[in-house]
């Protein structure tokens, strides 16, 4: 050791003097630390404890089942059932391709559905749950099960999906559930959490979509704590939901079943309503679909299939349908005229096959004319130069309102996806839509409900109850929730009008069908205590030109589809004691008493009778040709057959 | 210190100097590293696997290590300090060279029963270097521009090749252990100034030069940086480790939630938990009781080395002791600040708490020279 006597002494002084400097420098700074502990342990220790718990505890919604409807009688339109979907996470799998492709060989999977889930395993982070195969078989789910130790990381799981065992026959009334979209977030305010679930299912169209939220439920919530990896490693509590409410519809799917049998593939609608209380016993709409493919997200085809048929099976025609009701309007006409007493039912108008009004000649559909023509007359025979000249006695104004009392050109509450609300034209409603003045011609051509009137078969279907009954009938499609039975908003008032009156069209009505020269007789029912009263229509969707009038091509079979006319009859039944009323339209069908009056028949038998109606209650002569329809009809129905027979 | 001069003065030999080991010294590192064991077996989950056990074992040689560092005559280490340099240096050139890749950084040498990091070995072999070099070195020479320039040298170099590896944390350390060990051997005191000043200008540089052709730092230091001066930045990227670790040591409050109670570690929500961040666990589980306990033993170890530092009459173990204490507090005031959201996150473990080999025996073995220089301190 260097000994250089003072040197030495200072070098030691100074090491002590730095030594102990930086020692305090050391200690101070651990003095900081301390602090620093202080402030963020004890001073802030609340916000990091509420910090870590939201770290840790992790909220999850519990989806609630979504309530099931059913018909009137308890059957099954839309239920919940289970669903097996198979799901993997990459980062247990290790070998992913290996372990895809054992799961590809077992439950079947086709190139391009391992192809989708191999992209989907990529993109998501290795430990999300993703889903390989959805809506797989029970037995797939049995496979995948008892090869668990050969498939890390895959897990069948089970959900709920909606089911509709009806098919098509509610497609249009029920509409169908899928998976919630932008464009559908985009519409609600503040969107329920549950709606944010990837894929959650909500109400599209119809009562689904009417009724979504009651449907739908209220989401329970359970806290779980999970791991930074959001992997659940204990479940904390719960609060359960609240499940949806189930519905139960006025409709009778038996008679629905029928009456979209008998409509067949032709583009119609048909519609039958309770007269007492307004119970909507059947809405068909033809062609219709099957919602089940929505639910499973349809394909581009299926849907383009759709979306192409010019019969457009996607429309809800019975209520969103709106078409010239033509002559089945008459009954406006008349009671408008009645009410203000210009006409008695011995009064008469003679038809000579056309009427000059404003130097434009308007035609009856009889080219030659009627002759004289009483209303009962005139309506049994549909004669249209009748309702011409009372329509320039009446005005519109008077026949509009009349419409509106008996329902067309109201908006009618029915939780139905479109529902159209029509059109019966006033001087008011063509002076603000089109800036021109009302025409006498603009009456006339309204008189036959032509021209300017719109209704759906729905508001044909109220207008005729309504008539029937005198009451101020209101439809009603929701019978019960949850069990407890929807009364109506109002109970059906009288409509106030001259009971008289309403008798008169009613016994005109009945001449439709049972009267030898009305243009609905050969659609006569026969059975005792069911006849019915009825009344044609055949609407015009063009203008017949004067080249074609003298040419004769007016003949709708000469005409292209859409170009010929629409079938319509309305009706009501037991004609005495009126139980339904019924509304039919066959888009370009041709004529209302020969294509639409038949079916309306049908059906309101199969609603009276309850099912098959006797041949006796059918004229004589159309009998064997009623028995084969029958037995056709139901063989068609055997084999779509609705296997939602194993729930009531 | 010749060997006359052990003869001559009351210097223990033989067994005898058992008994004048520091021994409070090692029953504090032994705490500590109790204090280690229990976190690793917390964070395990309540196991001595995978970690707590190894440790412990580890703990086991290091100890036996020490002591047997502390028996040998510390004029002995001294001659071995240049040794002990020159090999460091060679090992971290060889790691540049045949490293294996971890961690994203050539940082080990596989030595087959353990990883070794010379960068660990080169924190002693440099205030060993330091020390000798101003043993040798005349007192009136010291603030001398060229004998300044030699010391700094035997700094930067090995700093550079750490720098190089790349551990900017390392070879800062490798930076303020020398530079404090030039402070106490009595550099003037300008130097410190000047240098400060520069790297004050450095640094300004540096961040500077992010973006431009000449960058200096990787990428994910600059963002490192970044989210240390505004972690909320990212909280769940880069930023990730600090509000987590903050958020875990803030929700320990006074006592904590109880040992193996704390939820934010066992939940993973941390990462490097058993390593860099062992000490949000404890702070969560014993809470600010728990830090603060710790952290006075850390004062305790520093107050007894410093102490058995002035009391030495040769230059080389007082120099040595208060360098290998610098080393020692640069490791542990780094580490906690990174933990408290007070430094970027630099890779620097809790020393003698964190799970790792080389750091924990790296560590024993210069305690064992602190323990020879105290035992062989004349009385």
């Amino acid at each position: 050791m260097r000994r250089p006597g003072r040197d030495n002494a200072e070098s030691v002084r100074r090491f002590t003097r730095r030594g102990l400097f930086l020692g305090g420098l050391q200690l101070g700074f651990m003095g900081l630390l301390g602090v620093r502990m202080h402030f963020l342990q004890v001073d802030q220790a609340d916000q990091f404890r509420l910090l870590a718990e939201e770290n840790r505890i992790n909220i999850r919604l519990l989806p609630p089942e979504r309530g099931e409807i059913f018909d009137r009688n308890g059957r099954a339109i839309a239920v919940n059932k289970p669903s097996y979907r198979i799901t993997m996470i990459r980062e247990e799998a290790g070998d992913v391709e290996a372990v895809l492709t054992r799961l590809a060989q077992l439950i079947g999977m086709d190139d391009d559905q391992v192809k989708a889930a191999r992209r989907d395993l990529q993109e998501a982070r290795p430990d999300v749950q993703v889903t390989i195969a959805d809506r797989v078989t029970w037995e797939a789910i049995a496979r995948v099960s008892v090869n668990t130790p050969a498939l890390p990381g895959v897990l069948p799981e089970v959900g709920l999906s909606r089911h509709y065992p009806m098919k098509g026959d509610f497609a249009h009334v029920v509409g169908y559930v899928g998976p919630v979209s932008d464009y559908d977030l985009s519409r609600i305010k503040a969107p329920a959490p549950l709606l944010l679930i990837p894929r959650f299912q909500i109400g599209k169209v119809g009562v689904e979509a009417k009724y979504e939220e009651a449907l739908r439920g209220e989401a329970g919530t359970k806290r779980v704590e999970v791991n930074a990896n959001n992997r659940v490693m204990r479940e904390l509590d719960r609060r359960e939901g609240k499940p949806g409410v189930n519905l139960q519809l006025t409709v009778d799917h038996a008679l629905q079943n029928y009456a979209q049998a008998r409509l067949g593939e032709q583009s119609a609608s048909a519609v039958v309503i309770d007269c007492t209380n307004g119970d909507l016993l059947a809405v068909a709409s033809t062609p219709s679909y099957d919602p089940n493919l929505f639910v499973r997200g349809i394909s581009v085809p299926d849907y383009k299939a759709l979306t192409e048929n010019k019969y457009r099976p996607l429309a809800s025609k019975s209520v969103q349908g709106l078409y010239p009701p033509g002559s089945t309007f008459k009954m406006i006409t008349a009671l408008a005229a009645l009410e203000e007493g210009l006409i008695s039912s011995q009064d008469t108008v003679y038809c000579p096959g056309h009427l000059t009004v404003s130097g434009r000649r308007f035609h009856c559909w009889k080219t030659y004319g009627h002759g004289h023509m009483t209303l009962e007359a005139a309506l049994r025979e549909s004669c249209d130069v009748y309702f011409y000249d009372l329509s320039l006695r009446v005005g519109i104004e008077k026949i509009a309102s009349m419409g509106h009392r008996l329902g067309l050109g109201e908006e009618l509450s029915v939780p139905m996806s479109a529902v159209a609300e029509g059109r019966v034209p006033t001087k008011e409603w063509k002076r603000q839509r089109f800036g021109k003045d009302w025409v006498l011609g603009d009456t006339v051509n309204a008189s036959i409900g032509q021209g300017y009137v719109l209704t759906s078969p729905l508001q044909l279907a109220v207008m005729t109850a309504r008539i029937a009954s005198g009451r101020a009938i209101q439809p009603r499609l929701i019978k019960s929730i949850d069990g407890v039975e929807q009364p109506l908003e109002t109970k059906a008032q009288p409509i106030g009008l001259n009971e008289n009156n309403l008798r008169q069209i009613r016994q005109s009505m009945f001449a439709v069908t049972n009267n030898r020269h009305g243009t609905a007789y050969s659609s006569r029912i026969l059975a005792e205590g069911m006849r019915m009263a009825g009344k044609t229509g055949t609407s015009q969707v063009r203008n017949i030109s004067a080249a074609e009038r003298r040419e004769g091509v007016s003949q709708n079979a000469d005409l292209p589809w859409e170009r010929r006319d629409h079938a319509l009859f309305v009706n009501f039944a037991p004609h005495d004691a009126p139980r339904i009323a019924v509304s039919v339209v066959v888009e370009h069908g041709g004529g209302g008493s020969t294509v639409a009056a038949p079916i309306a028949r049908d059906i309101t038998l199969q609603a009276l009778f309850g099912g098959t109606p006797p041949l006796s209650a059918y004229p004589s002569s159309d009998r064997s040709r009623i028995k084969a329809q029958q037995e056709r009809l139901e063989r068609e129905q055997r084999d779509t057959g609705d296997d939602g027979r194993d729930r009531a | 210190m010749s060997y006359l001069e052990y003869t001559v003065r009351d210097v223990p030999s033989g067994a005898r100097k058992i008994l004048y080991l520091n021994w409070p010294l090692l029953l504090l590192l032994s705490a500590v590293a109790c204090v280690g064991f229990l976190m690793l077996y917390s964070v395990a989950g309540g196991s001595l696997t995978p970690w707590a056990e190894p440790q412990m074992k580890r703990f086991a040689v290091g100890m036996l290590a020490m002591l047997i560092i502390a028996m040998v005559p510390i004029w002995f280490w001294r001659n071995m300090a240049g040794l002990a340099y020159g090999v460091s240096i060679l090992l971290l050139v060889a790691v540049e060279v045949f490293g294996t890749i971890g961690m994203g950084a050539q940082r080990w040498i596989d030595l087959g029963f353990m990883r070794l990091q010379p960068s660990e070995l080169m924190k002693i072999a440099l205030v060993m270097m330091l020390a000798a070099y101003y043993e040798w070195l005349p007192m009136r020479k010291v603030s001398h521009p060229f004998w300044v320039a030699v010391p700094a040298f035997i700094i930067l170099l090995p700093a550079a090749l750490v720098l190089k590896q790349p551990d900017l944390g390392t070879a800062l350390l490798l930076v303020f252990s020398g530079g404090g060990l030039m402070f106490l051997a009595g550099v003037h005191w300008a130097y410190f100034v000047a240098v400060i000043a520069s790297g004050v200008g450095v640094v300004t540089t540096v961040l500077q030069s992010r973006g431009t052709d000449w960058q200096i730092l990787k990428d994910y230091q600059y963002r490192r940086i970044d989210v240390f001066l505004d972690p909320a930045s990212d909280p769940l990227g880069a930023g990730y480790h600090i509000t987590q670790s903050k958020i875990a040591l803030g929700s320990g409050g006074w006592t904590g939630r109880g040992f193996m109670q704390g939820t934010q570690t066992r939940l993973n929500f941390l990462p490097e938990k058993h390593t860099d961040f062992i000490f949000t666990t404890l702070a969560e589980e014993f809470g600010y009781v728990g830090g603060i306990s710790l952290l006075l033993l850390y004062a305790l170890i520093l107050l007894f080395c410093i102490g058995t530092a002035l009391t030495m009459r040769d230059r080389f173990s007082a120099l040595m002791t208060l360098g290998i204490t610098l080393t020692f507090f640069l490791y542990f005031a780094v580490n906690m600040s990174m933990v408290m959201g007070l430094a970027p996150v630099v890779g620097v473990p809790l020393p003698l708490v964190s799970y790792g080999g080389s750091a924990m025996l790296v560590l024993l073995l210069a305690f064992g020279l602190v323990q020879s220089a105290h035992v062989h301190k004349p009385r």
